[in-house]
């Protein structure tokens, strides 16, 4: 075992109960934190653990990302508190419910704004600093759901689809600078957003085995991880099945 | 989200003799379980559980939801110099282990499995095998949070004049759900105990070594049932080597299927005889905490292993002057009913007082063993059972266990309706029901 690394993150979305999970990784490592969400009393919570854990520093802040103001001021202020960056994760989204964007123009506008516009945004500005310090990893955390469209949950689906090739673009512009850009693909996951889902057989993960492909992934790897790794191997399975069968399935 | 009840999860007990779907509440944050116990729209009655650790029914409500509460897991404070810990609820006493181990800190009291919450521990004021020195889990709470369905987060000392403390040290969670939980630490100076394995033939020589080993603080002993009065005396104490390597977070093992009990009793009663003879041979070894305190944790759900139908585990305690003939008459029934495990534990309760009202632990001895669920012809064992801790003065473990008729627990507890003025009236166990009934 390699000795651990302290690192300087940020959690936006820190509330995600996968993001929690990396970040007690990270935290037992010595690493300082800012963590953004919208419930001051719920980060809170999170940060006193982090700090038990072992968190050098860990930072709190209450805020819309969606809504926000001004991204690349806050963005490049939290880098300051922290004397640096090493990770940015960008860990908020909301799985949403197909049928009323379906009917709701203005849900669909919504979930595209918190899964794809809002993430985006964030990322390009962690991309900004990171490649001018020539190091770093900005990571986002995607979905299967985004290699293929299914009426299940297709608006959803785009949006995670749509970050992917953001990421994947990102990572690209960063390569010369050494800097990073990664996407995280979860499968099944039991966490929160999927209550009311029957859970439970060997395709469910915990947060936490998806914290640690977060964790391994802030070295190294990327810039697409499926977590667990035989997602890669499923979609690539589902990816392939012709239309007229999918057509007739109710995926 | 999480603050609400799911539809229809499936739960059980760790005997699995009652498995069923229920409507589930998981809280994450703190704000989430207020919501959840007194949410409008709850099941008509909702039980707080943890792990699912407990062996029969008081952590199963039939006629409601569960909240469960292992996302409420997080810790808030460790002071190392004060050598005390506050966390939350959830937190499991495996993981706080996991954190307190570098730093030469751990719970003083610990029970046979790590997969228990620290709720849990205060809920069944869980005992481990050196309650001669330390007593219950209980005896080392300072503080807990307590969330009713109607009024304010409690905050409760031992001190408490409502007696709301002592209701819920031992209360199998009736009281309210418990939020969080600050409690002393014990210094250790190694993660690694030095212990000693001594074969022994009569239960005499049972209470002799007990008696004689005053030096350990672990003490506990396997007795053999298919040969009772044959078994081995484990002491140890904690090393001083300062090497703090932490425990295992998961099994390394896991069932491979259901009902491959034979395996099971021929797994361990084979490693029972390995020990027996290598203890022959005697000789101090270095043990892992998380093998001396948990061996079948090793095993991922072993009580698979017992099959379809589960099996209940039945643990008492006899004072010390009744426990020689009263454990004797015990061992010999079960031998001759066939019916038993193949390995009993038997160990030591010391004088030191538990702070529960309805607290398991007094002095005396306790017999823990497990039994295949045969139906009626289990039940019909364990009332005899029953009849001899009666005649002994003793008692039964009430979270372990998940049939004793009402008649029979209302004796063993006869301060029982304190803990039924003082329960939540929104929360409801099976367990509850069954014992309360008058």
């Amino acid at each position: 075992m390699t000795r651990p690394i302290a690192r300087r993150v940020i959690i936006l979305g820190a509330q995600s109960a996968i993001a929690e999970a990396a970040a007690r990784r990270f935290a037992a490592e010595g690493s300082r934190f800012v963590l953004v969400g919208r419930d001051l009393a719920r980060l809170n919570e999170i940060a006193a653990d982090l700090r038990v854990r072992g968190a050098a520093a860990c930072e709190v802040e209450a805020l819309d990302l969606v809504e926000a103001r001004d991204p690349r001021g806050r963005m490049r202020a939290w880098v300051d508190t922290l004397g640096g960056i090493s990770l940015v994760l960008i860990a908020f989204g909301v799985l949403g419910d197909q049928e009323e964007a379906e009917r709701d123009l203005h849900a669909l506008d919504r979930l595209l704004a918190v899964n794809f516009n809002a993430p985006a945004v964030w990322a390009a500005t962690a991309a900004e600093i990171m490649m001018a310090q020539g190091g770093g990893t900005v990571m986002a955390i995607g979905s299967v759901a985004g290699d293929r469209g299914r009426q299940s949950n297709y608006a959803y689906g785009a949006a995670k689809a749509g970050i992917g090739v953001f990421m994947q673009g990102l990572a690209h512009r960063l390569a010369p600078s050494g800097a990073r850009a990664v996407l995280v693909k979860p499968g099944f996951v039991d966490t929160p957003m999927t209550a009311g889902f029957a859970k439970g057989g060997p395709l469910w993960a915990s947060p936490d085995q998806i914290g640690a492909a977060i964790w391994r992934a802030a070295d190294k790897g990327g810039p697409i991880v499926y977590a667990p790794w035989f997602w890669r191997f499923i979609m690539l399975i589902i990816r392939a099945v012709p239309a007229f069968v999918i057509h007739r399935s109710k995926l | 989200m999480s603050a609400s009840f799911s539809n229809k999860e499936p739960f059980s007990s760790w005997g699995r003799i009652d498995r069923r779907l229920y409507p589930v509440a998981r809280p994450r944050f703190a704000a989430d379980l207020a919501k959840a116990i007194a949410a409008p729209d709850r099941p008509a009655s909702v039980l707080p559980v943890g792990l699912g650790r407990s062996y029969g029914d008081s952590c199963l409500n039939a006629e409601g939801g569960l909240i469960v509460m292992t996302g409420l897991n997080r810790l808030i404070e460790i002071d190392e110099q004060g050598m005390v810990m506050r966390a939350q609820a959830g937190l499991s006493l495996g993981e706080a282990l996991r954190v307190l181990t570098p730093k030469g800190l751990f719970l003083p009291v610990l029970p046979g499995s790590q997969f228990v919450t620290l709720g849990g521990a205060v809920a069944n004021d869980v005992h481990g095998k050196n309650h001669l020195k330390n007593g219950t889990f209980g005896r080392w709470v300072r503080r807990i949070g307590l969330q009713r369905s109607h009024g304010p987060a409690l905050s409760l000392a031992p001190d408490d004049p409502s007696g709301l403390f002592a209701a819920t040290m031992g209360g199998f969670g009736l009281t309210g759900a418990i939020s969080w939980v600050e409690i002393g630490l014990a210094p250790i100076g190694s993660a690694f105990l030095d212990a000693e394995d001594i074969p022994f033939s009569s239960l005499d020589e049972y209470f002799q070594l007990m008696a004689e080993s005053e030096t350990f603080e672990q003490r506990v002993a396997w007795i053999d049932c298919t040969r009772p009065g044959r078994g081995v005396f484990t002491r140890a104490n904690v090393r001083h080597d300062g090497n703090f390597q932490i425990g295992p977070a998961r099994p390394a093992l896991s069932a491979p299927l259901d009902g491959a009990s034979f395996l099971f009793n021929g797994v361990t009663l084979r490693a029972f005889n390995f020990a027996y003879a290598a203890a022959h041979r005697a000789s101090v070894r270095p043990v892992h905490y998380s093998k001396f305190y948990f061996p079948l944790d090793a095993v991922g759900d072993w009580n698979r292993l017992y099959g379809a139908r589960g099996f209940r585990q039945y643990q008492c305690v006899v004072p010390e002057g009744a426990a020689r003939d009263a454990v004797h008459e015990m061992l010999y029934l079960i031998a001759r009913s066939g019916e038993g495990s193949m390995l009993a534990v038997l160990k030591a309760f010391g004088p030191k007082p538990s702070p529960g009202l309805m607290s398991f632990a007094t002095e005396g001895h306790t017999l823990a063993l497990d039994f295949p669920n045969h139906g009626e012809r289990t039940l019909r064992l364990m009332a005899r059972l029953d009849e001899i801790v009666l005649e002994a003065g003793g008692r039964i473990y009430a979270g372990k266990d998940g049939r004793a008729p009402a008649r029979t627990f209302q004796r063993m507890y006869p301060r029982w309706r304190e803990l039924e003025r003082m329960r939540d009236p929104a929360i409801r166990s099976d367990f509850w029901s069954r014992v309360s009934a008058t």
